[in-house]
C-alpha cells in the first residue's frame, strides 16, 4: 500500500520549520526526548518548558502506549507511569500544546494504535493546532503508510520516518522520499535505549541515507554521551537522546544539565 | 467467497485485516520470510521432510475419536473429537513449531525465540530446537511461570532458557511485546517462531499452512466413517491457530458451520474476559489489524481466563475477516462453562482435555441441544489437560 502521494520532498519545496532547525551548519544539532505525563502531567510540562530553552533544535514527546514494540526498558517504563498517572492522548496533546508555546519545534512520537482509535484524521487535525510540528510513528513502515500519512500531511505536518541498519539501499530511497521535515536514522539494530557505544557500520548507513536525500538527517536509538555526539559531528545534521533524558527525569531532574554538557560536544 | 480469498492474503491482509504494523528494522527480516516461506511451501523436498517429521516426530495423522458417552450426556447428537491431545508434547502447537524451525535451518538461522502463555508453544519450540540442535530462548510472564509450572521445568529440561516477563500483565500479550524486542535487537541471526496465527504477514499465512493439516485430515477421517460431513466444527479461539488449523479444510463447504468460542472468562459483561471477536474492536496489536481488546485511547486491556493459552488481548487476522463476512461465528464460554466441561469429558470419555479445548467442549453441548439427536459436530480437542492440573479444583 505506498501510495505516490506524500513525495513531500521536490527539486523545489518550502523548507519546513522542522527542516530549518534541524539542518546542521557545522555543528550537530541535538533533538531531546520527553514523554508527555512522566513522571506526572504537571512535572512533564515544566520539564518540557525547561528542555524547550536547554538549547535542542527540537523537541519529541511521547504519547505512552501500553505495548511500546521498539522501546527499551526506560522509556517502557517511563510510558507505564505515565498511563497509571490518567495520561491519555488528549491529555498528551495538551502537554504538547504547552511545551510547543515556548517556541520550540514538537514531534510527537507514538505507536499506530493509539493513533487509529483516537481516528487519524483528528488525531492530526488535533496535532496541528497544538502546534506540533511533525509525527513520528516507529510501528508504521512506508506500506502501511496510508492513509495516517496522507491525513498528517493534509494538516501540515512533516512525516518522519525511519531507517533501520537492516534496511536495504533501494528502500532507503523510498522511505526518504515518503519522509519530510528529517529523516530518523536508527542507528542500532534493536530497541530505545543508551548504549556505551555507538556500533560499528554506523557511518555508512548514515553515508547511504545522506546519498538518498536533501531533508536533514537524524540518529537515534543509543545516543547518550559526549564521544557520542563527537563520532556524529560532520556525518549528520541531528542526534536525538531520549533514554538518557527520560532516565534523569525518572530521578527527579530534568534534563537540562546531560543536553548541555552534550551541547558542549555538538560545537 | 472462493478459497483463493481465502488462501492468498492480498498485500498481506485478508480483507481490510492483518498487515505488518513493525518498526522498520524487522521490515526485510518479514520480507525475507515471506519469500522463503513461499519458497519452501513450494520446494517438494521441504514438504517431504516435514511430512516426515510429522509422521515420525509428532505422531501424525492424529486419529478422530467418536465421543459416545459425551455424545448420549449431550442428547444423542453424535460428537467427534479431532485428537491433537496426542500429538508429541500434548498439543497442535507442534505442527507448527517443526516447520517454523525446518524453515528457520534453511534461512541459516542458528538462533529461536518464542513467547508462550500456557507453555504448550513453549514447550513445542523447546522440543524442536532440542531435536534440530537450535539455541531456544522462551519468554513466558510471570503469571503464566506460576499456574503452568511444570510446563517451565519441561522447556528447562529440554535445554531452552526461561526469560520471566513481568511487565504489564505478566501474561502472553506481555511475553509476546517481549519476544518481538528481541528479534527488534537480534534479527540478524534469530527467527521468531509465533506460536499462533497472529503477528505481522507473513506469520498469520505461514502458521495457518502449517496447522490446516489439522482440517485437511480430520476432514478425510471424518467422510471416511460415512461419507458425510460434520453439520458443525467446533475449536476454541485464542490466538486461533488450532481454530484456524481445523477451519480452513471445511471453508468451502457451505453446509459445514464453523464456530469458533472464545474465552468469556468471568462473563463478558464483567469485564474480565478474553474474548476479542465477542468483545473487542478493530486495531492494531503485535504488528497486525484484527479485533483487539482495548480502551478508547487504543491501549491494550488487561484480560482473563482460567486458561492461559486463551487469556490474550488479540486474535489473528484471518479470523477478524471470517467474523466480518459471517463465514464463521464466534461465541464467548465462560470459566465455570469450561472447567464443568473439563470435568465432564474427563469423566465421561476417559479423556482429559486442556481448559483450551473445554471451552469448545462446552459449546458442543449448546449446539447439540440445537441440533437434536442425528446431529454430527466435530470438536477439535487442541490438547491434554495434565498441565491444567494446579488450575482445576479435586472435585
Amino acid at each position: 500500500m505506498v501510495a505516490d502521494a506524500g513525495r513531500a520532498q521536490g527539486a523545489l519545496h518550502n523548507q519546513t520549520r522542522l527542516e530549518n532547525a534541524l539542518r546542521a551548519k557545522g555543528d550537530l544539532k541535538l533533538v531531546a526526548y520527553m514523554m508527555a505525563g512522566h513522571p506526572n502531567r504537571k512535572r512533564s510540562i515544566e520539564v518540557g518548558k525547561r528542555l524547550a530553552g536547554s538549547g535542542i533544535a527540537a523537541l519529541e514527546i511521547g504519547i505512552p502506549h501500553s505495548d511500546p514494540l521498539a522501546d527499551g526498558p526506560v522509556i517502557q517504563r517511563a510510558g507505564q507511569a505515565a498511563l497509571a498517572g490518567g495520561m491519555t492522548v488528549e491529555g498528551a496533546l495538551e502537554v504538547a500544546k504547552a511545551v510547543a508555546a515556548e517556541g520550540v519545534p514538537v514531534v510527537l512520537m507514538t505507536y499506530i494504535n493509539p493513533v487509529l482509535q483516537h481516528d487519524s484524521r483528528k488525531f492530526a487535525a488535533a496535532s496541528a493546532q497544538a502546534g506540533v510540528a511533525g509525527v513520528i510513528i516507529p510501528d508504521l513502515p512506508i506500506e502501511e503508510a496510508e492513509p495516517v500519512a496522507g491525513w498528517l500531511r493534509a494538516a501540515s505536518l512533516d512525516t518522519i520516518f525511519m531507517v533501520a541498519p537492516t534496511t536495504p539501499p533501494d528502500r532507503i530511497a523510498t522511505i526518504c522520499s515518503h519522509s519530510s521535515g528529517f529523516v530518523y536514522c536508527v542507528t542500532v539494530t534493536g530497541i530505545t535505549g543508551a548504549r556505551k557505544e555507538l556500533p560499528e557500520g554506523m557511518s555508512d548507513l548514515l553515508a547511504e541515507v545522506k546519498k538518498h536525500t536533501q531533508l536533514p538527517v537524524a540518529a537515534g536509538f543509543g545516543i547518550s554521551r559526549q564521544e557520542h555526539m563527537k563520532t556524529l559531528r560532520g556525518k549528520l545534521d541531528a542526534a536525538v537522546v531520549g533514554s538518557a533524558i527520560v532516565d534523569e527525569i525518572e530521578r527527579g531532574g530534568d534534563g537540562v544539565a546531560l543536553v548541555r554538557e552534550l551541547l558542549k560536544a555538538c560545537r | 467467497m472462493s478459497r483463493a480469498a481465502l488462501t492468498h492474503p492480498v498485500d498481506g491482509r485478508f480483507g481490510a485485516f492483518g498487515g505488518q504494523y513493525v518498526p522498520e528494522t524487522l521490515m526485510s527480516a518479514l520480507h525475507e520470510l515471506e519469500d522463503m516461506w513461499h519458497e519452501a511451501k513450494a520446494d517438494p523436498q521441504f514438504q517431504l521432510e516435514l511430512a516426515g517429521h510429522r509422521r515420525a516426530f509428532i505422531g501424525r495423522p492424529t486419529p478422530i475419536y467418536a465421543a459416545t458417552r459425551l455424545s448420549e450426556k449431550f442428547g444423542g447428537t453424535h460428537i467427534h473429537f479431532k485428537r491433537e491431545d496426542l500429538c508429541h508434547t500434548g498439543a497442535h502447537k507442534l505442527n507448527n513449531a517443526v516447520g517454523q524451525a525446518l524453515l528457520a535451518m534453511r534461512m541459516g538461522k542458528k538462533r529461536i525465540i518464542a513467547e508462550t502463555g500456557a507453555g504448550q508453544h513453549g514447550v513445542a519450540t523447546a522440543t524442536v530446537c532440542a531435536r534440530f540442535g537450535l539455541d531456544c530462548t522462551v519468554y513466558m510472564g510471570t503469571e503464566d511461570m506460576r499456574r503452568q509450572s511444570m510446563n517451565v521445568r519441561r522447556m528447562k529440561l529440554l535445554g531452552t532458557e526461561v526469560v520471566e516477563v513481568k511487565s504489564g500483565s505478566k501474561t502472553l500479550k506481555d511475553a509476546t511485546t517481549e519476544a518481538i524486542r528481541d528479534w527488534v535487537t537480534n534479527v540478524r541471526t534469530t527467527h521468531y517462531i509465533i506460536g499462533s496465527v497472529v503477528g505481522p504477514h507473513p506469520y498469520p499465512e505461514m502458521v495457518r499452512d502449517l496447522q490446516r493439516v489439522i482440517g485437511d485430515e480430520a476432514r478425510e477421517q471424518y467422510l471416511s466413517l460415512d461419507g458425510k460431513l460434520p453439520d458443525v466444527v467446533v475449536a476454541c479461539v485464542g490466538g486461533g491457530s488450532n481454530a484456524i488449523g481445523i477451519f480452513t479444510a471445511f471453508i468451502d463447504d457451505r453446509d459445514v458451520a464453523l464456530v469458533g468460542v472464545e474465552a468469556a472468562g468471568k462473563g463478558i459483561r464483567t469485564g474480565q474476559h478474553a474474548a476479542s471477536l465477542v468483545g473487542g474492536r478493530p486495531g492494531v496489536l503485535h504488528g497486525s489489524y484484527s479485533y483487539v481488546l482495548q480502551d478508547g485511547d487504543g491501549q491494550i486491556l488487561p484480560t482473563h481466563s482460567i486458561s492461559a493459552g486463551l487469556d490474550y488481548p488479540g486474535v489473528g487476522p484471518e479470523h477478524a475477516f471470517l467474523r466480518d463476512i459471517e463465514r464463521v461465528e464466534y461465541v464467548g464460554v465462560t470459566d465455570q462453562e469450561a472447567l464443568a466441561a473439563f470435568k465432564l469429558c474427563t469423566r465421561l470419555e476417559g479423556i482429559m482435555p486442556a481448559l483450551e479445548p473445554s471451552h469448545a467442549i462446552h459449546q458442543a453441548g449448546v449446539i447439540a441441544k440445537e441440533l437434536g439427536p442425528g446431529g454430527r459436530i466435530l470438536v477439535c480437542l487442541s490438547g491434554r489437560g495434565d498441565k491444567d492440573m494446579d488450575s482445576v479444583d479435586g472435585g
